[in-house]
């Protein structure tokens, strides 16, 4: 299982998969805002989403998961 | 041959033929190479000239004590080197080992050239621990002269297997360290001993694997696919430097840059919008001559080694498409050091800014980010070498000092068009000072108004020729002659000689 975690403290912007969603490589999942800054967080390997763990709006840590990936 | 020549002939082939067949064999299974092997493709012609080759002759069964120490040319000029021989108790450190390691330093000292440690060796023998560890010319004087060393002439660590324990400060004392992806290791204690000592199990490539310290740790600087594009890299790299610090860097022919895109397609208007600041580079530098350092490491920041129309630079960059390109903890620590590193050597410094500032917030504070944005302001400050800075889009609040700001008297600072510099971005900076203001506006569409509008003022405010009419920049550059100006500058530059204040040393933050 993949753990797709947030790169840097922000809020979660927009969220551009849902579960059951097929991924490819290194795919957009989420996109954070922190600093003024779009940052995107993308996905490793492809994979099926198997869940969403945030809302748009929440406030992410660094190291914290925001989706997984099987 | 006489009789006495003849048995010094086939003394020194056996010697030359390192450890016994099983432990060649074991080499050539892990995709490694002999260490005589590895040294013919380091030096010119693969020749060199070995010092201690009969060193524990008497053991019979500890050729050279496992580590051939010689001098030699690489790209022409003169350096020294020591290898592990791993066919021989795996490389491992007994006394004459120790000593021999010590002499080629001395040597490299007094010859005034730089030294290659190829490293491949479990540590010390630990029954050999009396004679080699805690003496005055024991291990710890490696270690003592590596920082002895420090800034007089190039060292260079090509990692090729473990380097285990305390050896594993070869490596920490180098300039650069280069290790093979798979077989290079380096940790203080081994997993076997981890989990004895400790109680925690996990894998070598875990505890101190080649792909974790380029990527994470931040020990290793370049991570080579194999061993001779190690060797490769080891060559390479050196082709930047002086061979001590007396000298400056070679100064090569000129090539143009490889992209043909303009520097002025590459920069977004949009400032928040990221573009890869590895096609800046590209359409600033010589074809083919970025040699990056810490690539996996604290991405948000490049840094690397490059040729303006022949002449070494060091590149400092924000790299937009990684956290924004805000500066953490790691990528601090990583400037500081490549900053100092250039500094030692004569190689002039150019800054590339497009950054939000330091990262905040309870995680990096509790992580010192405070005295690591200190220790990177000091190495970029106390750098004497030219110094530019360039300011390619957003530069705010201490990102900009951290960039080589004005105030740390770079050489010049120019702005391209699209340059934005302030002490925070129009978003935070209108919400600072409006808060209440904002708030008490009950339609969402008004906000939305007001919002926007002070944005613009404060765009207006902070317009780069405001700032040029102050002074604050000294040119205003479009992004398609930057490298054009930078050649010209940096060759005016030329002859700065800066005294730095008389003292025995800063405090530096760390």
């Amino acid at each position: 299982m993949q753990e797709i975690k947030a790169s840097m403290a922000g809020t979660v912007l927009n969220v551009m998969v849902g579960e059951g969603d097929a991924v490819t490589a290194g795919q957009e999942l989420v996109m954070l805002e922190s600093m003024k800054m779009e940052i995107p967080i993308e996905g490793v390997e492809e994979g099926t989403v198997a869940e969403v763990k945030v809302n748009v709006g929440d406030f992410v840590n660094e190291g914290d998961v925001l989706v997984t990936v099987k | 041959m006489n009789h006495l020549e003849e048995l010094l002939s086939s003394r020194a082939s056996e010697v030359e033929s390192g450890g016994a067949e099983k432990y060649h064999e074991k080499l050539k299974e892990s995709n490694k190479l002999f260490v005589r092997d590895r040294l013919k493709l380091l030096f010119d012609n693969g020749d060199y000239m070995e010092d201690g080759k009969f060193a524990n002759h008497l053991a019979k069964d500890l050729p050279a004590d496992g580590v051939v120490t010689a001098i030699g040319s690489v790209n022409g000029e003169k350096v020294c080197v020591m290898a592990n021989d791993s066919t021989v108790k795996a490389g491992s450190w007994g006394a004459r080992t120790v000593e021999k390691i010590i002499r080629i330093q001395e040597t490299a000292m007094n010859l005034k050239v730089p030294l290659l440690y190829l490293v491949d060796s479990a540590g010390a023998r630990i029954t050999d621990q009396l004679e080699m560890f805690p003496n005055r010319r024991g291990a710890g004087r490696i270690f003592h002269n590596q920082v002895k060393m420090s800034g007089m002439v190039p060292q260079v660590c090509l990692l090729f297997g473990p380097s285990a324990a305390g050896g594993a400060y070869i490596p920490a004392f180098c300039d650069i360290v280069i290790m093979v992806d798979k077989n290079a290791s380096m940790y203080l204690g081994s997993p076997r001993m981890a989990e004895k000592v400790i109680g925690e199990k996990v894998t070598l490539e875990q505890m101190g694997g080649a792909r974790m310290h380029c990527s994470t740790s931040g020990c290793g600087d370049v991570l080579a696919d194999n061993e001779e594009h190690a060797i490769e890299l080891g060559r390479s790299y050196l082709s930047y430097f002086p061979g001590n610090f007396h000298k400056q860097p070679p100064h090569l022919e000129g090539k143009l840059p490889s992209l043909e895109k303009s520097i002025s397609e590459i920069v977004p208007e949009n400032q928040n919008a990221p573009f890869n600041m590895y096609d800046l580079i590209d359409a600033l530098v010589d074809k083919e001559s970025f040699f990056e350092m810490k690539k996996l490491f604290a991405p948000e920041l490049i840094t690397g080694f490059a040729r303006i129309d022949g002449r070494v630079v060091g590149l400092i960059a924000n790299q937009p498409k990684v956290k924004g390109g805000v500066l953490f903890v790691d990528s601090a620590d990583k400037g500081a050091k490549f900053i100092q590193l250039c500094d030692a050597y004569h190689i002039p410094l150019i800054f590339l800014a497009d950054v939000p500032g330091f990262m905040i917030g309870t995680k990096v504070e509790s992580a010192g980010i405070i005295r690591h944005g200190a220790k990177l302001i000091a190495a970029m400050s106390s750098a004497t070498v030219p110094k530019i800075s360039v300011v390619v889009r957003k530069a705010y609040g201490a990102g900009l000092y951290a960039m080589a700001g004005p105030a740390f008297e770079p050489d010049c600072c120019i702005a391209l068009p699209t340059a934005q510099i302030a002490v925070m971005g129009p978003e935070a900076a209108v919400n600072a000072v409006y808060a209440n203001k904002i708030n008490a506006i009950e339609d969402p569409k008004e906000r939305i108004e007001y919002v926007k509008e002070k944005h613009q003022e404060y765009k207006e405010h902070i317009d780069i020729y405001k700032l040029a009419s102050e002074l604050i920049v000294d040119d205003i550059v479009p992004g398609s002659e930057l490298r054009h100006v930078l050649v010209d500058r940096l060759s005016y530059y030329e002859s700065k000689e800066v005294e730095p204040p008389s003292k025995k040393h800063p405090v530096y933050p760390v």
